[in-house]
């Protein structure tokens, strides 16, 4: 009977501190993935239709729904609902009166607007931003663009515009031009595709009929290494996207598997099985000087380089029996264990250096079928936060470039589909609906 | 079936020491009891076993024996041999391997039989372009594993050491082994722990005889999967080494 109320009062205490941890969490979240900075509020017109052309009508639509998501998924912004903006589509400076819009219901501190035209296949687009407090002189950004006119090219021009406003705006970068690498079996096997960002514009890349897995971008976006199964097991494949096609790369005839770019894009990390007994290993970016940076009985696997300094790597060791997320010196000194227990997998290191985003399943074990979820770690402190909560089983996570939003896969009733979500857990969107889809990785710019 | 047997074993082992004990006894009926030189000494006991108890002939059984309180110890046809051990043997008719242990206080033995069965069908290199994947499978079993464990499992060894037989008789067979793992958990991780799972039969098969260059792995991690429900049952159908044929 005491036993059990020893270990009642242990419960008590953990979930106490876990929400102690939760509570505090937001703070060094919010500060670390700059999210913390109040929302900007900002209003996106649909934009004017300036040619009677046919295709016209189905481009702007196309270009007015691209450029409102990209606002709402910036992280950055509070996008006044389309319901509360004025009844108007300016084309042009000389057409919007500012005061209309910093009005309520909308509020808005700024607005997007502009108009897009579609002349003998061409789509052509002006765009602009304005501060609706300053009457003065309210331009912040005019833009114009021009590219064929189909759907792909007009959603590109949106990212384009979208990137230039939160760049504007936000003062870094914005995603809305990334891509997103992943797994993909809706053709049958698991192969490579990339989509954008936002889940749109899919594309299979290759075509190797067998099972292939963790897809990893290259820093300059030229390549993609991933792990295929072949005839004498796995190995680290090439596919290149200046070509489009499959490029050499060493076979070294064991198993190897995760690998990962160094922000410099001149060396991979990654896991092989040379010894019989699987580890992490460095090799230069055309295979060559492979060198062995672990020797931990039981699996080594799913290395990360900390993007900042590319001195360190984080990684996933079995050495302790269930999984747990590791970190050492890229030549293999100083390793330190970050998670205390649990199953802990698939960590991705933040661009900005200060966090790992990881898979965890704290109450893992035989009859303990705790959630396999994403939490986010601060790596100076060691503190941790829970993401993702009672939705299926969740694995993968990939930072965004921006350092605001984590990409991740989600299987919910027994399909595999990715998601992303800000960093500190909000605003989670279903970016894939076909298929199984997962393992997705997210491009440096 | 496996306990049966290792129950009877012991019930005839101990029921030989009772003999062995009874019958030094009648030898010496005449002397009045003498000053006893080792008033307590404790009497010895002694067991054997043989995995598999029943081979094919060319195939290899492996002995396990255990005494205690014995100064001399041997397997009648092995000579004298440690106080505990194990000894692989490949008899070619059914044979009793007898173990013997006196101490101070008496002596004990026990006693395993290995049944060799009628050598197959003559010819035997030529046969071996007929076995088929199923027939290989059929005859090689599977090793299964522990939640998120590589360690091969006692109850695995009998496996192993029949999948070892068979191919240290089809010398020219060679053979992928497959680490799998179960649904749960990270898709990276599992690949990595089927590297090892694979890697672990390899190295027991490899112990047990089996030419390393013969065997590759493959990690098949939680990709592909034997049995798909969502319990413990499945779950340990797709924890395991699975061998097939490297063709």
């Amino acid at each position: 009977m005491p036993k059990k109320l020893d270990t009642f009062h242990i419960f008590l205490l953990s979930a106490l501190v876990a929400f102690a941890s939760s509570l505090h969490a937001q703070d060094w979240v919010h500060t670390g993935t700059n999210l913390g900075n109040p929302k900007i509020v900002i209003a996106a017109a649909d934009f004017k239709a300036a040619t009677a052309d046919p295709q016209t009508a189905p481009m702007k639509s196309v270009f007015d729904q691209t450029l409102y998501n990209d606002l709402r998924y910036a992280g950055i912004f509070d996008v006044v609902s389309k319901s509360m903006i004025p009844n108007a589509t300016p084309g042009s400076p000389q057409e919007i009166n500012v005061a209309n819009w910093s009005a309520a219901p909308s509020n808005a501190s700024y607005v997007a607007f502009g108009n897009l035209a579609v002349n003998g296949g061409r789509v052509t687009v002006q765009g602009y931003l304005f501060d609706t407090h300053n009457t003065q002189n309210p331009q912040v950004l005019g833009k114009q663009y021009a590219d064929q006119a189909t759907v792909d090219a007009t959603r590109e021009i949106a990212h384009r515009f979208a990137d230039e406003i939160i760049q504007q705006l936000g003062g870094t970068p914005g995603i809305a031009e990334t891509k997103i690498y992943y797994v993909s079996q809706r053709g049958g096997s698991k192969e490579i595709w990339v989509m954008d960002y936002d889940g749109f514009n899919p594309h299979q890349l290759t075509h190797l009929h067998t099972v292939s897995l963790s897809p990893r971008v290259s820093p300059d976006n030229s390549r993609v290494a991933f792990s295929s199964l072949g005839r004498n097991g796995w190995s680290i494949r090439m596919y290149s996207l200046v070509l489009n096609r499959m490029v050499a790369f060493p076979e070294w005839g064991d198993t190897t598997l995760s690998p990962a770019w160094s922000s410099d894009g001149t060396k991979l990390a990654y896991s092989s099985a040379r010894t019989g007994d699987p580890d992490i290993y460095v090799c230069d970016a055309s295979g060559g000087g492979a060198h062995r940076i672990t020797a931990f009985r039981g699996p080594d696997v799913s290395p990360t380089w900390n993007p900042k300094t590319n001195a360190q790597i984080a990684w996933v060791s079995g050495r302790t029996n269930l999984p747990q997320v590791y970190i050492m010196d890229s030549d293999g000194a100083n390793v330190m264990r970050m998670t205390d227990g649990g199953y802990a997998s698939a960590p991705s290191w933040s661009p900005n250096g200060q966090f790992l985003a990881f898979a965890w399943n704290r109450s893992y074990g035989p009859g303990a079928p705790g959630g396999e979820d994403i939490y986010i770690m601060d790596i100076a402190s060691k503190r941790w936060t829970q993401l993702t909560h009672d939705s299926g089983a969740n694995d993968a996570p990939s930072w965004s470039p921006d350092n605001r939003h984590l990409v991740f896969q989600r299987e919910m009733g027994g399909r595999s589909e990715i998601w992303m979500m800000l960093a500190d857990g909000s605003d989670q969107q279903q970016l894939t609906h076909d298929g199984e889809n997962s393992q997705p990785n997210w491009s440096w710019k | 079936m496996h306990y049966t047997n290792r129950k009877s074993l012991a019930l005839a082992a101990s029921l030989a020491a009772l003999l062995t004990v009874a019958g030094c006894h009648k030898k010496n009926p005449a002397p009045a009891p003498p000053p006893a030189p080792a008033p307590t000494a404790p009497t010895p006991t002694a067991s054997i076993t043989a995995t598999p108890d029943t081979i094919n002939a060319g195939e290899t059984s492996v002995l396990t024996w255990k005494t205690s309180d014995a100064t001399d110890v041997s397997i009648e046809g092995l000579g004298s041999v440690a106080s505990s051990g194990t000894q692989s043997v490949q008899p070619t008719q059914t044979t009793s391997y007898h173990l013997i242990a006196h101490g101070d206080g008496g002596s004990a033995d026990a006693t395993a039989t290995v049944t060799v069965n009628a050598a197959p069908p003559p010819a035997p290199a030529p046969s071996e372009t007929n076995i088929d994947e199923a027939a290989f499978e059929a005859a090689v079993k599977p090793v299964f594993y522990d939640y998120d464990s590589y360690d091969i499992r006692p109850d695995a060894q009998s496996t192993i050491q029949a999948d070892a037989n068979f191919l240290n008789q089809h010398p020219n067979l060679k053979v992928v082994v497959g680490g799998y793992c179960d649904e749960r958990g990270s898709t990276e991780y599992n690949l990595a722990l089927g590297e090892n799972r694979a890697n672990a039969a390899k190295q027991a098969l490899v112990t047990a005889g089996v030419a390393p260059d013969r065997l590759r792995t493959v990690s098949y991690g939680k990709e592909k999967q034997f049995c798909t429900e969502h319990n413990e049952a499945c779950w340990q159908q797709n924890r395991r080494a699975q061998f097939t044929l490297d063709q």
